[in-house]
């Protein structure tokens, strides 16, 4: 006889948990302990950035005034004072670098967006996250030997042409990104129109993608306008005013490190108040603009 | 006028190879008289006297790879734990806030850090930290001697916090790669979450190392922030105590006063190192990184 004849159904098997509970309760505990580690270390990584903003303004908020921003640095032994001359000396010297890079950087990452499938894509690609991982020390040592020694001087222009090498990958990067946002449709349309390529990339594809490209690379310069090691033997540093890119200029990095080092107190405050200052327009800048880029890129 | 067009955008994308290659070139050739009078044997040397002019790089090498390690043994299990953190457990605002935070940290520039670690990391580890290992730890080689503030731990510390973010927001990005579906199936099969988690760490561990290696090129090039709170003293130490000094380090301090040309010439051999260890451990990393997320620009790009 067949179950379907008797009416009576096979009881489905019983599945008994022979587990020890202790088991279980082992992974219970694993489970939570790997949780809490995973808060707890949330948590550690949050702390540097509250000690190290808190102690910037505890310690750099007092000098911060107008003088700061308008005045020439003091001998030692006199209070007061300002870094006038380096902030506008980083200005300048970043200014420089930006027209060196961004043309370059925007044209280089138009052209990966657009063109880019072959094998020479490929390489500038791997080329571009190349140099992006290039120590800006030994960039620095390159600008030295590429300007410095051929003018026979240090130099902001040497200072620039390190910074413009360090911009460069991050403007390629984020201009192809940018340019790829655009949707294909306008492209088509416009080809559809009877525009040649050059016309559609020129005329439709990049104001579309304006914003993006003006932002994502201005991110890249604030970045730049951060670092100290290529300029410490290229720009070198000035303590009086100066405009002259082909002689030696001050910039607030290093103005910041040599006030650090010195063994004056009142040079050391004014190295927290630099410090301040580099914050507020480097990292400040640079998460808006990042903001920015994200709204584009969401849209 | 299209190939004109072409022409023009592909030549500022050849730029690149120019770059690189000038840098290779300038490096090569400034180093060239140290490789001919010095050697290779320049690198395992340990005496650096610019007197009798006569240089070793092995201090800087060594301080450069435990500076980093250090860093690493520091960083990893805590941007790990943020990067699952960030993916698995928090929802919406935290994990906005946490995101922000480590964005903010990887903006900060490099000197900030050094000011930071010299003025406040440094008498905090005089007065407490270090003589606290002293006394419980002093068995230990690693954690013998004075506490000078000032050195290896300082500058592992602090190298610590700059690659932390690096490793965060690349293992996060290789987390968020893996399918949903293997932790979907962890958690069907009843598993518990960190069951689950392992289940997606092992799926993710090319990607995850990739982040680590890739913080490791970061740390190893790092300049301001270690040349600020390392020392800069020329000695092969077990102390992590110790003042000591990194290849960026010495670069940075002794480039302006190299008077004599093969005393810069070992700078620059020491820059072409520095350049021919980080290309390398880049150009692993951005390979593992690649292999788990399928060559994703935005993310092998992310530094």
């Amino acid at each position: 006889m067949t179950q379907a004849e008797t009416g009576t159904v096979a009881a489905p098997p019983v599945w008994v948990d022979r587990t020890p509970r202790s088991v279980h309760r082992l992974r219970a505990v694993t489970n939570l302990v790997v949780i809490g580690a995973c808060v707890l270390a949330a948590c550690l990584v949050v702390l540097p950035l509250v000690l190290i903003m808190g102690y910037l303004l505890a310690n750099g908020v007092a000098g911060l005034n107008l003088a700061f921003f308008t005045h020439m640095p003091k001998p030692v032994g006199e209070a007061g004072g300002g870094m006038a001359n380096a902030i506008v000396g980083t200005l300048l010297v970043v200014g420089t670098a930006a027209l060196m890079a961004l043309p370059l950087g925007i044209a280089a990452g138009v052209y990966l967006a657009e063109y880019g499938r072959g094998r020479f894509s490929t390489l500038v690609r791997y080329t571009t996250d190349v140099l992006s991982g290039v120590p800006s020390i030994v960039v620095g040592v390159v600008a030295y030997g590429l300007v410095v020694v051929p003018m026979g001087r240090f130099s902001g222009l040497a200072g620039s042409v390190a910074l413009a090498i360090l911009m460069l990958p991050p403007i390629i990067r984020a201009t192809e990104e940018m340019v790829r946002l655009v949707p294909q449709s306008y492209r088509q349309a416009a080809l559809a129109l009877g525009a040649p390529r050059w016309k559609t990339t020129q005329q439709i594809v990049l104001p579309a993608a304006k914003a993006g490209i003006v932002t994502a690379g201005m991110l890249a310069v604030a970045r730049a306008a951060g670092e100290t090691a290529p300029l410490l033997f290229t720009a070198l540093g000035n303590r009086f005013w100066s405009l002259r890119m082909d002689q030696p200029i001050a910039t607030l990095p290093v103005f910041i490190y040599d006030y650090a080092k010195a063994p004056y107190t009142d040079w050391n405050r004014q190295a927290w108040t630099g410090a301040l200052v580099l914050v507020l327009i480097v990292t400040v800048i640079s998460l808006l603009l990042r903001l920015t880029v994200r709204r584009v890129r969401d849209r | 006028m299209d190939g004109m067009y072409r022409g023009a955008l592909a030549a500022a994308a050849a730029v690149v190879f120019i770059i690189v290659a000038l840098i290779v070139i300038e490096i090569t050739h400034g180093s060239l008289q140290s490789i001919r009078t010095l050697g290779w044997g320049f690198l395992v040397q340990t005496q650096w006297d610019p007197v009798a002019d006569h240089y070793g790089a092995l201090p800087y090498l060594y301080g450069t790879l435990v500076s980093s390690l250090l860093a690493l043994v520091l960083a990893v299990p805590l941007g790990l734990g943020s990067a699952v953190f960030l993916t698995e457990l928090a929802k919406g605002r935290t994990a906005a806030i946490v995101s922000f935070v480590m964005e903010l940290l990887a903006a900060i520039p490099s000197i900030v850090y050094g000011i930071w670690g010299f003025f406040v990391l440094a008498p905090f580890l005089r007065t407490t930290l270090e003589p606290w290992l002293i006394a419980n730890f002093g068995y230990l080689p690693l954690f013998r001697g004075v506490p000078f503030g000032i050195g290896m731990l300082n500058a592992g510390i602090v190298l610590a916090i700059m690659i932390i973010p690096t490793i965060v927001s690349i293992s996060r990005e290789v987390l968020l790669a893996i399918p949903r579906s293997l932790r979907e199936a962890s958690l069907a099969l009843g598993a518990t979450r960190a069951e689950a988690l392992g289940v997606t760490l092992d799926a993710a561990k090319p990607g995850i190392l990739g982040s680590i290696v890739l913080a490791l090129g970061r740390a190893l090039g790092e300049t301001m922030a270690v040349t600020m709170v390392i020392g800069n003293t020329n000695r092969i130490s077990a102390s992590l105590l110790d003042p000591s000094a990194t290849m960026a380090s010495v670069i940075a301090n002794e480039f302006t006063e190299a008077t004599g040309a093969l005393y810069l010439s070992a700078l620059i051999q020491i820059a072409l190192v520095l350049f021919a260890v980080t290309i390398i451990v880049n150009a692993l990393a951005r390979s593992l990184v690649w292999l788990t997320t399928g060559g994703r620009r935005d993310v092998a790009g992310a530094t």
